[in-house]
C-alpha cells in the first residue's frame, strides 16, 4: 500500500507535442493518499484511462514524475510497481479454468499452494463464481469473463494500490450493484489505495469518498460528493455532475450584484473577477418560482414528475434552464419569474469557480 | 425460416462435379486402370489385379523412400516450426520495418522451386559456389554430392530457407490479431515473457499454426523438384523420397504398374493424413466459437 504522488505530470501521444491541445493529460500535480477511495470521472476521450495506465506503467508520461511513498518509480516497470488494474474489457486467459485464471497473479509472484487455493477460494465467492471453479475460461459469457479479469485484480492483498477502469461496463445492472458493493468491502477490510475509472456520476458517488473530476485532459475539481455539488470548481463539473446539471447564466458582476438579462440579481457575497467571460452557475434545486413577476421573467416550457420532486424546464431569455420543485409543489402557468437561492450561486470566469470576497480572505 | 426444397438445384452444382472429373477424377482413375494391369509392351494390356498392390508392400524400395521421406518431413516441421514462430515473435509489430520484413520474408516464397534447387545447387559446390568454397577454405569437409550428411542437410537447410518465411508470415498473422489489452493485463499480472508466450501467443497462433503444419506437412511429403535438380536422390539413394522414387520407376523404368499402385497408396496416406488435421483443425475452433 502506498501514497501515490503525481509531480508535473503530462502526457502527449504525439511524438513532439508543441500546443497544450496536443497533450491527452495536461501538467498535473496531486497526492493519491494511502488507503482512500477515490473515483476519477470523466466523460469518455478525456484522459482517465491515461492517467492509469500511467500510474501503473503500462505507458510512459512525457513529462514529470511518479513517486510510490516518494520514491520515484517513473521508469519502474509494471511488474516491479506491484499495482492491480482491471480494464474496461474482459481479458482472461482462455486457455487455463477460472481457478488457474484467478491464481495466475499470485502464482507469478511465487506464492505457496495452499495460501493460493485458500485465497482463489475467497475471491471465487465474491464474484459468485464459485461452482465455475473448475471450468476453462474459454466459452464463458462477457459478463463471466469480467467477474474473473475482476477477482484476478482483487486476488492480490499486497498491491500497492488497486486500478479500476470503468470495469462493469459489461456487467449487467443487478450485479453492478452488487459487485460495488463487493469492492467496497474490500476496501473496507484491506484499506488499499484505489481508483475507480468510471463516466457514471451515480456510480462515482456512490462508490467514493472523494471524487476526481476530469475534463479534457485536466483534473477539474478533487472533492467529496457534497463539495462537487455545492461549490462545482468549474462549469463542467457543475454541469457533469447532479441531474440536471447546473444552469448557467451570463452576468454582468459589480460587487454583490449581477446583471442577468436585464434583471438585478442579489449574490449575497461580493466578487472582483479579474475579467473574462463572467457566469452564474445556480443548480435547479436552487432556483424559486415566483409567480407573482418579481425576479427574471420565465416561461414553463414542460413539467417531468420524476416521482421524488418535479422538474420544470423553462425558457429564460431564449435559454433553457431547469428549475426543481417539490413532490406536491404547485407549478404556475405559462408565464412566471424565477429568483436564486443566494445560498446557491457561484460564479465563474471562463468557467472557473470565482471566490467571493470573503472567502478569499 | 422454411426451406424450399428444389432437387432440380442440383444440376447447378453439375459444372462443378464436370470440372471436377475432368481435372481429377477422370487421371486418376487412368492411374487406377494402369495399377490392376500389366504389359509386355505393344501396348498389350491384361490383368494383374491387386498384384502391384502386394508387390509394392513388400517391396523395401517403397518402405526405405517412405522412411526417408517421413524423416524428412519430421526434421524440417521440427525446425521451421519453432524458427518460424521465433521469428515471428521478433518482428516489429508496426511502422516502415515491419513492412520492410514482410517484403523481405515473401521473397523466398516467390522463387520458382527449380530456381531454389539451382541456387542452392550452385551456391553449395566447392569449385564456384560461395558456401561450398567457403567451407572447404575453412576447412570442413563438404560434398553434398559424395556425402550423404552433407546432402541431407543441404536439402533440409535449402527447404527451411524456402519455406520458414511462410510459417513465420502465418504466425505474426496470427500474433498481430492479439489485442493490447492483453499483453497489459499480463504485466498487470507480472507474467513472465514465458508465460506471455504459453497463455496469451500460443493459444492464439494456435488456429494458424495448425494450418501452417499441415501446408508444410504436404508440401514436404509430395517435395520432389529442390532436391532432385540439387541432387538427384543422390548420393546413392540417400535423397530419393516418395515422389523421386516415384518419378524414377514411372519414367526411368516405365514400371506403369508398380508405380501407378505406388501413386495411389501415396495419394492416399496424404488424404488420410489431411484428413487427420482437418478434423483436429475443425475441433479447434469449435472450441473457439462457443
Ligand atoms: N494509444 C493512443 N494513441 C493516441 N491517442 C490516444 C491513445 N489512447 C488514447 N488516446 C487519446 O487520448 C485521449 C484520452 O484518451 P483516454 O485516456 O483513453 O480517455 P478516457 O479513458 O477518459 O476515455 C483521447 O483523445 C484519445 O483519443
Ligand atoms: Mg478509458
Amino acid at each position: 500500500m502506498a501514497k501515490i504522488t503525481l509531480d508535473n505530470l503530462a502526457h502527449s501521444y504525439l511524438p513532439n507535442p508543441a500546443h497544450e491541445n496536443h497533450y491527452a493529460l495536461k501538467e498535473l500535480n496531486h497526492d493519491w493518499i494511502d488507503g482512500e477511495a477515490y473515483a476519477l470521472l470523466g466523460a469518455s476521450g478525456c484522459g482517465k484511462s491515461t492517467l492509469l495506465n500511467i500510474i501503473s506503467g503500462l505507458l510512459q508520461p512525457s513529462q514529470g514524475r511518479i513517486l510510490f511513498n516518494d520514491r520515484d518509480v517513473t521508469h519502474a516497470p509494471t511488474a516491479e510497481r506491484n499495482i492491480a488494474q482491471v480494464f474496461q474489457f474482459p481479458v482472461v486467459y482462455d486457455t487455463m479454468t477460472v481457478r488457474d485464471n484467478l491464481a495466475f497473479p499470485l502464482r507469478n509472484r511465487g506464492a505457496d499452494a495452499g495460501y493460493v487455493a485458500e485465497r482463489v477460494q475467497q475471491i471465487a465467492q465474491m464474484i459468485g463464481m464459485e461452482d465455475e471453479l473448475n471450468r476453462k475460461a474459454r466459452g464463458l459469457t462477457a459478463d463471466a469473463k469480467q467477474k474473473i479479469s475482476l477477482g484476478r485484480g482483487m486476488v492480490r492483498e499486497d498491491v500497492n494500490a488497486l486500478l479500476f477502469d470503468e470495469p462493469l461496463t459489461v456487467i449487467d445492472p443487478h450485479m453492478k450493484w452488487e459487485l460495488r458493493t463487493q469492492l467496497k468491502s474490500l476496501h473496507h477490510e484491506f484499506g488499499h489505495t484505489m481508483i475507480y475509472v468510471t463516466h457514471d456520476q451515480t456510480e462515482a458517488l456512490t462508490f467514493a469518498d472523494k471524487v476526481v473530476v476530469m475534463y479534457d485532459g485536466r483534473v477539474v475539481q478533487i472533492g467529496t460528493p457534497q463539495e462537487l455539488f455545492e461549490r462545482p470548481a468549474h462549469t463542467f463539473v457543475g454541469y457533469f455532475i447532479g441531474s440536471p446539471g447546473m444552469n448557467l447564466f451570463d452576468a454582468e458582476i459589480t460587487g454583490s450584484t449581477a446583471q442577468v438579462a436585464g434583471t438585478t440579481v442579489d449574490l449575497g457575497a461580493g466578487y472582483a473577477p479579474k475579467g473574462g467571460k463572467t457566469q452564474l452557475g445556480v443548480r435547479p434545486e436552487f432556483i424559486r418560482l415566483n409567480g407573482s413577476g418579481d425576479g427574471l421573467p420565465a416561461k414553463v416550457t414542460r413539467v417531468e414528475d420524476v416521482g421524488r420532486h418535479k422538474i420544470i424546464r423553462l425558457d429564460v431569455a431564449g435559454q433553457p434552464v431547469s428549475a426543481i420543485a417539490e413532490e406536491g409543489a404547485t407549478v404556475p402557468s405559462e408565464n412566471t419569474a424565477i429568483r436564486f437561492d443566494p445560498a446557491g450561486i457561484n460564479v465563474y470566469a471562463d468557467d472557473w469557480r470565482v471566490r467571493a470576497e470573503e472567502e478569499a480572505a | 425460416m422454411n426451406k424450399t426444397v428444389n432437387q432440380k438445384a442440383w444440376f447447378l452444382v453439375l459444372p462443378v462435379l464436370i470440372l471436377v472429373a475432368f481435372s481429377a477424377v477422370i487421371p486418376l482413375m487412368t492411374v487406377v486402370n494402369y495399377s490392376v494391369q500389366d504389359t509386355f509392351g505393344r501396348n498389350e494390356f491384361f490383368w494383374a489385379g491387386l498384384e502391384w498392390f502386394s508387390d509394392m508392400l513388400d517391396s523395401d524400395r517403397m518402405w526405405d523412400a517412405l522412411g526417408r521421406q517421413l524423416i524428412f518431413s519430421g526434421v524440417i516441421l521440427a525446425i521451421e516450426i519453432p524458427l518460424g514462430i521465433f521469428v515471428a515473435l521478433n518482428m516489429p509489430k508496426s511502422g516502415f520495418w515491419a513492412s520492410f520484413c514482410l517484403v523481405l520474408m515473401s521473397l523466398p516464397l516467390l522463387i520458382p522451386w527449380n530456381v531454389v534447387g539451382t541456387i542452392w545447387q550452385i551456391f553449395g559446390r566447392v569449385d564456384i559456389g560461395l558456401l561450398g568454397y567457403t567451407l572447404d577454405k575453412l576447412g570442413i569437409t563438404y560434398n553434398y554430392t559424395q556425402d550423404i550428411t552433407a546432402a541431407w542437410i543441404t536439402v533440409v537447410v535449402m527447404d527451411v530457407w524456402h519455406w520458414t518465411s511462410l510459417v513465420a508470415l502465418l504466425a505474426y498473422a496470427g500474433l498481430q490479431s492479439i489485442p493490447d489489452a492483453y499483453y497489459q493485463a499480463a504485466k498487470i499480472d507480472q507474467a513472465s515473457r514465458w508465460a506471455v508466450f504459453r497463455y496469451i501467443e500460443l493459444p492464439k497462433m494456435a488456429g494458424v499454426l495448425m494450418i501452417a503444419i499441415l501446408l508444410r506437412f504436404m508440401d514436404s511429403f509430395m517435395i520432389y523438384t529442390e532436391p532432385f535438380v540439387v541432387t538427384g536422390g543422390g548420393p546413392g539413394n540417400a535423397t530419393t523420397f516418395l515422389s523421386i522414387d516415384l518419378v524414377k520407376m514411372a519414367i526411368g523404368q516405365f514400371d506403369l504398374g508398380p508405380a501407378a499402385a505406388f501413386s495411389l497408396m501415396y495419394f492416399l496416406v496424404i488424404l488420410l493424413i489431411s484428413w487427420v488435421f482437418y478434423t483436429v483443425m475443425v475441433n479447434l475452433d469449435k472450441r473457439d466459437g462457443v
